[in-house]
């Protein structure tokens, strides 16, 4: 047994010091964010996690494709798993409440299965091998390996996963999308709508009294190019009471005779 | 012999070395880059700014640090201790990163060793530096959340969309540097640049790059994450003392980093200008870091630049420009890039290119009468609106005059 645990440790020093100490860590995260009440800490468990497995990927050679893990999983899927925590509950804790009857069961039922399932796979591992076919499969480079066998071999599948998944963001896009998301009049559209109206008098407001008059009190209105009182300037009250001052009053007329 | 093979005989020590002194001179950069920063835009704002703290306020930027530092360092109560101190942590770890695979020099002699001023060179180097920064938008989201108030949460989700969006912009830009390169390894890119500067032969691209890196870093006129006017201080409001320091310090060796990254992928790197090639030898390969430093500091200088000049965007149409306009253009331009070269590997004849080019224009100037009939159309229909009877105080019209004012 011993010698069995010798024989794996002799990948080279560095990559065992990495795995002995990350390892340990990543389980701790693994379990820690089924544990943990908060869901943005089991977030954040789960995003270390996933920067462990990319590191691991990286010591065993598969470069590329533990940055594209850190790039798609922790960058990208993570980052909006955090978003929808943070906008739906800030400081929401899981509830234990079953909302669907018999979840609990059917959840212990499917976890015994998948780990039996897990356990009978690992268990079938056989140990001490020398590793095969790395050299081999990298000799032109990580990328150049990865892009040959998805652009040629497996061409078909990975366009039908990208098919599947455009549909999938497109029809999640449907579903969400209504057209009643926006609050029916907003700013905007009282703006727009003003001025659709196709009278150019609606689109600024009603006029303040005494434009172009000779004078500026709220009971003198303002003068229309044409030179009559425009009606829409003072108040109704003002008008219906009958204060409402003409602006030809205010016309300097003794000035205008001396200057003669 | 390759960057690569270079860096793999380097000795622990030097590597160690070479750690410290990135590390170091991000450090300093940041601390001078500030000062600049006051400096210039007080200059162009037509005041002085810092000048009292040792020659030209050159110490000015150290003296707020050590104010900084000794400021009370405040938790909220309403935040969540653990994320809120790792936040910031986050934040300044991984902005540091991105500078082991930005090669600063080409061969030079270290103490001895013959070696390259890279720490490290990954076949999959400027990827690497995306990567690190995505998880650094882990530091400003989690700083937003962790502080338990509305402002610093809005400002991190804003920063957090406003990066991931920014990212998807600059990663396509990206491509047409790979494609062109044939490798994502920023010293194999630098070596590809012998000739020309992808700036040059990959314009759009640069342009495009140039637009998202600032983008990326949250600085004016895209700077809505800390928008002081809608949102106090963004992600870091609640933030004070030596953690409020740790953001500032990763802010600016950001700008650097994505400056960095713009140099050594479009601007040929640690290269001399075209027609100075000859200063690459001097000082042992020395010299290389000077011209590397000056490119940084120009696209410094633009950062401070845009600030100066540039009010800040709304936050819709910054979000419609970077989905609506960069990532589309990025597209059709990465179509056209690798259409070209791959007639030009396939050495197709050049009047098939000439007509490709030649289609592309067409197809062009095609969309954009499109887009500008359309426009001109709505103006028209804006402009329609007229009524005949005047019932507004209104100026009056020259020459039309009636002659009846005052009744």
């Amino acid at each position: 047994m011993i010698n069995l645990a010798l024989d794996i440790g002799t990948t080279a020093a560095p990559e065992s010091y990495l795995f002995y100490v990350l390892a340990p860590l990543s389980v701790l995260a693994a379990v820690g964010m089924l544990l943990v009440k908060k869901a943005v800490h089991s977030a954040l468990l789960l995003a270390w996690v996933m920067i462990t497995l990319a590191i691991f990927y990286i010591a065993q050679e598969a470069l590329f494709l533990g940055i594209v893990q850190i790039v798609v999983y922790t960058g990208a899927v993570m980052m909006l798993f955090l978003f929808i925590l943070m906008l739906v509950g800030v400081d929401t804790s899981d509830s234990l409440v079953e909302t669907i009857k018999g979840l609990r069961a059917i959840s212990i039922v499917a976890a015994v299965g998948f780990g039996g399932l897990l356990v009978t796979l690992i268990s079938r591992a056989t140990f001490g091998r020398d590793v095969v076919g790395l050299s081999e499969v990298n000799a032109q480079g990580n990328a150049l390996g990865i892009a040959e066998l998805l652009f040629t071999r497996y061409v078909f599948a990975f366009e039908v996963i990208s098919a599947l998944l455009i549909t999938a963001a497109v029809g999640a896009m449907v579903l969400a999308h209504s057209q009643k998301t926006k609050s029916q009049f907003a700013q905007r559209d009282l703006s727009i709508a003003r001025f659709r109206k196709g009278e150019l008098k609606d689109a600024a407001g009603l006029p303040s009294s005494g434009v172009y008059a000779l004078h500026n009190a709220v009971d003198v209105p303002a003068l229309l190019p044409t030179g009559s009182p425009a009606p829409t300037s003072i108040s109704a009250v003002l008008e219906a009471r009958g204060d409402m001052i003409e602006s030809a009053n205010y016309q300097l007329k003794e000035e205008a005779e001396e200057d003669k | 012999m390759s960057n690569a093979e270079i860096i793999g005989q380097d000795p622990g020590w030097v590597i160690a070395l070479k750690g410290v002194l990135v590390f170091a001179v991000c450090v300093f950069l940041t601390i001078m880059s500030v000062w600049g920063e006051r400096r210039i835009v007080a200059r162009m704002q037509q005041r002085s700014g810092p000048n009292r703290v040792g020659k030209f306020g050159l110490l000015q930027a150290l003296v707020d640090g050590v104010k900084l530092a000794l400021k009370e360092d405040l938790i909220p109560k309403s935040a969540d201790r653990i994320v809120f101190v790792i936040a910031p942590i986050i934040s300044t770890t991984t902005c540091f990163m991105a500078f082991a695979v930005i090669p600063l020099t080409g061969p030079v002699n270290f103490f001895g060793q013959e070696t390259v001023m890279q720490m490290t060179d990954l076949s999959v180097g400027v990827l690497y530096v995306l990567a690190i920064a995505s998880v650094g938008v882990y530091g400003i989201v989690l700083a937003g959340w962790s502080s338990g108030s509305t402002y610093p949460l809005l400002g991190g989700l804003r920063s957090s969309a406003q990066v991931i969006s920014y990212e998807i912009a600059m990663g396509l830009s990206l491509v047409a540097v790979f494609i062109y390169a044939g490798s994502m390894s920023t010293s194999e890119i630098v070596a590809a640049q012998d000739k020309w500067w992808y700036a040059v032969i990959l314009f759009p691209s640069f342009v495009i790059f140039a637009i998202s890196m600032v983008g990326e870093t949250n600085r004016a006129p895209f700077d809505l994450a800390e928008a002081e006017g809608e949102l106090v201080g963004g992600f870091h409001t609640e933030y004070s003392s030596l953690k409020f320091a740790l953001f500032f310090l990763s802010e600016y060796v950001n700008i650097i980093a994505v400056s960095a990254l713009a140099t050594t992928l479009f601007l040929g790197g640690y290269r001399a200008l075209p027609g100075l090639g000859f200063t690459e030898q001097w000082l042992g390969g020395w010299f290389t870091l000077v011209w590397f430093f000056i490119k940084v500091l120009g696209f410094f200088f633009v950062f401070v630049w845009l600030r100066g000049t540039l009010p800040r965007l709304r936050y819709d149409q910054f979000m419609k420009f970077g989905w609506k306009v960069l990532i589309p253009f990025s597209l059709a331009w990465i179509l056209i890039v690798s259409t070209l070269r791959v007639m030009s590997q396939q050495e197709a004849p050049p009047a098939l290119i000439a007509t490709f080019i030649f289609s592309i224009a067409l197809i062009y100037i095609a969309i954009a009468t499109l887009i500008d009939k359309k426009k001109a159309a709505q103006e028209k229909a804006a402009r329609n609106i007229t009524s005949s009877e005047p019932d507004f105080p209104v100026p009056v019209i020259p020459n039309t005059r009636v002659e009846q004012i005052n009744g």
